[in-house]
Order: structure tokens, then sequence, then C-alpha cells
């Protein structure tokens, strides 16, 4: 009886997905591992792996700690200018440049966290923006290192040495399976935060920071940490993309960025472990698609973005968990 | 050392108004008391100054011996003094379990980052030792939210214990309860207080009369008596303001 085959398939779905968010680092990587698979073409499927990797380290400050930063765009330019510094002017390894790149972006997390954290709501989010602001126009004016406005060129990588053997580094297959592997590498910390007792402690914080101060917990410390670890992991994608591309181009700094990644997560589904890849996905994947037809895709997607935001809060994947969880009880 | 917290001539101003005005009371070690008055007589604005919610605009607070006037919030509870708050105040997307976890997690550890929660084993029996004690084991899986008021408020206090506090700070805790569930309450707080100092703001005069072993009594703004509860029963002032003037 089709009455008695509905709700065994729903409770397999449920099943299915108790299972991916228990498992949820391993998943995200299986699922990483057969994307390139299922979209138009392999570079698509790497800039989508590094916008996902960045919307996760946005999404670390913004669904799990609920500090809405504008300013994200600098953490990850840092992090692209981090990497291709060191390899264009020091000639260093990609692997170190990769940790440059990381260490650069939490610096500058660090300082724009330190003085944002004193703000909240709407300023916290204008004085990131602010701030984002004067990294783009010091990085715009210091020429001789950045290469101003034509960007920083010359970060060529083509081939890499990985345990012992010689991989080709321009075929976009084994650029996307290496850039993975960081990724996972990512995936698995940041799972890690989030299962620990300060992943706890954040999580009180964006419920009610008052109560959190009061059970002995230093909120101003706490949320300056979150901000650094994020900018940490926007680093990370900030490198994978100066290498994706063998150049950074300064546009990358600009407003639009802090834009489009508080998009992907809204999108994805904030204060999701798996959304912000959904939320990277779709966004390429509307520039990609719509772009054959139209060259107004914004529109469309802004339309899709306000449907979303009024309509569906939780975003796309933040709404699938939402929708299955419900109908269990 | 037989007095626990030291308020030395606290004054409180918000903008122009004078909401505290030269309070200076001590509040005995392992004892009971309360904190009363009538409406507008500075009670909260008091609880809020010993417990590090806004910093006195005058005089000093000592704690143990030490000082304490001007520490931020979480130094609180790290000195060992919790407090629960007038307006129910838990984590309200949180489970009980993990709202009170949370708490205990202060005291052992507040920035691993890599430990799995679920792996400190020590901190979950303690929460579930704590709801237990407060009478919501029951509710250990509930979304804080989800419950009832007496229960978020016997959750508050779970909270504030998980903290190992040597004095306990109470804003009205049988506010907004049920006569059933304020009878519980009541009897909750004395059995905290036969283990550590506890000191309880109320609005209901009589509530506390029975269980108290000291009483402040607060009129605008004011300190308009100490003392046993016997004491203040016999107090003339305390009788014009809360029997000759009626209710206000």
């Amino acid at each position: 009886m089709p009455g008695n085959d509905t709700p065994r398939a729903a409770s397999v779905w449920r099943l299915a997905l108790a299972a991916i968010v228990r498992h949820r680092v391993a998943a995200t990587i299986l699922f990483l591992m057969v994307f390139p698979w299922l979209v138009p073409y392999h570079a698509l499927a790497i800039n989508i792996l590094i916008w996902g990797l960045f919307a996760l380290g946005f999404n670390l400050l913004y669904g799990y700690a609920g500090l809405l930063s504008f300013g994200h765009a600098a953490l990850l330019g840092v992090g692209s200018y981090g990497c291709g510094i060191v390899i264009v002017h020091f000639g260093w390894p990609w692997y170190v440049a990769i940790l440059c790149g990381i260490a650069f972006a939490s610096a500058v997390a660090y300082v724009i966290g330190f003085l944002a954290i004193r703000t909240r709501g709407i300023y916290f989010s204008m004085v990131t923006l602010a701030l984002a602001e004067c990294v783009y126009y010091i990085f715009y004016k210091w020429e001789s290192v950045t290469g101003g406005e034509n960007g920083l060129r010359g970060i060529n990588v083509s081939t890499i040495n990985l345990l012992g053997f010689e991989i080709n580094f321009l075929d976009p297959v084994n650029k996307y399976y290496v850039m993975l592997g960081v990724v996972a590498i990512a995936l698995w910390i940041f799972s890690r935060i989030l299962a620990s007792p300060f992943g706890a402690v954040l999580e009180t914080i964006r419920e009610n920071d008052a109560r959190a101060a009061a059970c002995g917990y230093n909120v101003a410390n706490t949320k300056l940490m979150a901000f650094v670890l994020s900018g940490a992991f926007c680093g990370v994608a900030g490198a994978l993309r100066a290498l994706h591309l063998s150049t950074v181009p300064v546009e990358v700094l600009q407003i639009s960025t802090s834009g489009d990644v508080v998009m992907m997560a809204l999108l994805g589904g904030f204060g999701t472990f798996f959304g912000p890849f959904i939320g990277a996905a779709v966004f390429q994947l509307f520039g990609d698609v719509l772009t054959l037809w139209t060259t107004h895709w914004q529109l469309y997607l802004g339309a899709t973005f306000i449907v979303f935001v009024l309509f569906f809060p939780r975003g796309i994947w933040g709404s699938i968990l939402h929708w299955l969880r419900v109908a269990k009880s | 050392m037989s007095d626990i917290l030291v308020a030395e001539g606290v004054g409180k101003k918000f903008g122009g108004f004078v909401a505290l005005k030269d309070v200076s009371v001590s509040f005995a070690r392992d004892k009971l008391s309360a904190i009363i008055g009538p409406n507008g007589a500075g009670k909260s604005t008091f609880f809020n100054v010993i417990s590090g919610a806004f910093p006195a605009s005058s005089g000093r607070v000592t704690f143990e011996g030490r000082d304490i006037t001007a520490l931020p919030t979480h130094e609180y509870a790290r000195r060992g003094i919790a407090k629960s708050f007038q307006i129910t105040n838990v984590f309200p997307q949180l489970s009980a379990h993990e709202n009170v976890r949370v708490a205990a997690q202060m005291q052992k550890t507040r920035y691993n980052l890599w430990t799995p929660r679920a792996r400190i084993r020590e901190l979950i029996a303690q929460a579930d030792d704590l709801l237990e004690r407060v009478g919501i084991a029951a509710k250990r899986n509930s979304v804080a939210r989800d419950m009832a008021h007496g229960e978020q408020r016997c959750l508050e206090i779970a909270m504030a214990l998980a903290c190992q506090p040597r004095l306990l700070l109470l804003d009205e805790p049988t506010a907004g309860m049920s006569p059933e569930e304020t009878v519980r309450m009541m009897d909750l707080i004395v059995r905290l207080a036969a283990e550590r100092t506890v000191i309880l703001v109320e609005h209901k005069m009589k509530l506390v009369m029975g269980i108290c072993q000291q009483l402040v009594v607060l009129h605008h703004g004011e300190l308009l008596a100490q003392g046993s509860p016997d004491d203040i029963r016999a107090n003339d002032e305390v009788k014009r303001v809360y029997l000759g003037q009626g209710k206000h």
C-alpha cells in the first residue's frame, strides 16, 4: 500500500540523514570526492571547493558565534596574498606558502577582531566592513609587494612533489584532489573545534552572552578567538585560491567578496556543517550556468536569495535538516 | 572572616537618578540571607552590584576579604560567586543537560579546542547530578525554551550550582511561580543553604521570614534595617514602610 510506503521511505531518508550528520566530516569529504564529476567542468569544482571552505570559515563566526562580519574579503584576500607573496618573492614551496597564508590571515583577523568585538550587532558589521576596506587600500597602494592594481602575478606552481610523487598541478583533476586533501584536513579540524568545549562556549555566546559571562566565560576573548580561527580557515581558502588562479587579483579584497560569502552561508544554511558548500555550489553554478543565457544572472541569484531569506531562513541544507527532523516527531 | 561578603558605602547612580545611597551591609558566611523591601527599594540594583552585572558608582564590595568592586562579570563566577537572574536566563536552544554541562565546564576547561565534549565524562555526570538535585532530571534532553517556567528557574539554579560557588545569589527565585512551585523552590533553597552561603532578593516578606537567618531591608535606595527576622519584625521603621503606608 502506498500509505505504508511513504513513512518507511521517509524513515530511510531520516536514517541516512542521521548518519550524515553523525559522520559529518566523512560524509562531506565523500561528497566532495565525487563532486567534480557532477558539475559541467573541473575548474568550476575547484572554485566551489575553495568558496565552500571560505564560507565554512565565515560560518564559524556567523553561524556558531552569531557575529555577522562584512569584512571577510580581507581574510580571504590576505590569505591569497600571503601565500602568493612568499612564492613570488621568495620562491618558497607551496605547502609552506599555504601556512604563510594561514598565518597572515589569522594575524589580520586578530587586528580586525580586536577592534570590532568592542561593538555589537550592526556596528560590528560596519566596523569589520570599514577595516576590510582599509586592508584593500593598503594592498592596492603597496605596489612593490602586491602588484597593486594589476594584482599579484606569477604564482606558478606547475608540478608539486607529494611524498615522492611528481604531480602535474596544471591538470584540473589533480589540482582538485590535492586541494581536497587540504580541505579535508581543514574540515576535520573544524569539526573537532565545533565538538570541543570551546565550541560549546561559542554556542552559549550566540544564545545569550550575558548568561555566558555570568557562567564565568570571558565573552570578548572568546569572540576574538573565534574571529582568529575563522581567519585561519579563510586563510586556507585564500591560499588555495592563489594556487588555483596563479595570480591574486586585487578585486578579491573588495566589498563584493564579503557580500558573496554572506549570501553563500545564508543560502546553504548558517550554523550547519555542510551548508556552506551547498551555498557555494548554488552560487557558483548560478553564475556559471545562467551566464550562458543572460548577463543579468545576478538578478536571478538576488531574487532566489530574497525568496530564501523570506521563506526559508534556514537555507537549503538547514531546511532539509529541519523538515526531516520535524517529520520524525 | 565570619562575613563572606561586605558592602561598604555602596552607591549607584543612573544618570541623575540615585538608585542606591551609601549602603553598608555584611553578609555572614554559611547563612541564608535575604534582601527585602518594597518595589523600587533598590533591591535589584544592589543585587546587580554585588553580583557583578554592573559596578557601583561609589563605595566598595569585598568577597572573602578581597575587593571585587570593579571586576568584570565573568570573574565573579571564577572566584566562587554564582547567580540566577530575576528574568529567567538560560541558553534557550540548548538542552537542559547541555545548559548545565557548559556551566560546569567553566571550572575545568574554557579554551579546549580539541577534546570532544562527549568524551569529558566527568562533566556529563556532574550535569546529570545537578539536574537530579534541582528535581528536573526527567527533562534532561528537553530544549530549555520548551520547558515550563518553574523548570527553567530550577535549571538556572542548577547552572549556578555548576560553578561550585561558595556564594549563591538568587534574584527573586520564585517570581512568576505557582504556589506549589514556590513551596518546592523554597525547600530547594533551604537545602542549598545548608551547604553554602545564599543571599536572595525577595519581594514577598512573608516568604523569607521563616527560613532566613539574616534580613536586610532596603527602602528608597537606602539601608533601612538589618538583623535577624525577629529584630526586623520588631523594627518600627520596617513596620511603617511595609504596613503603615501599604503597598507601593
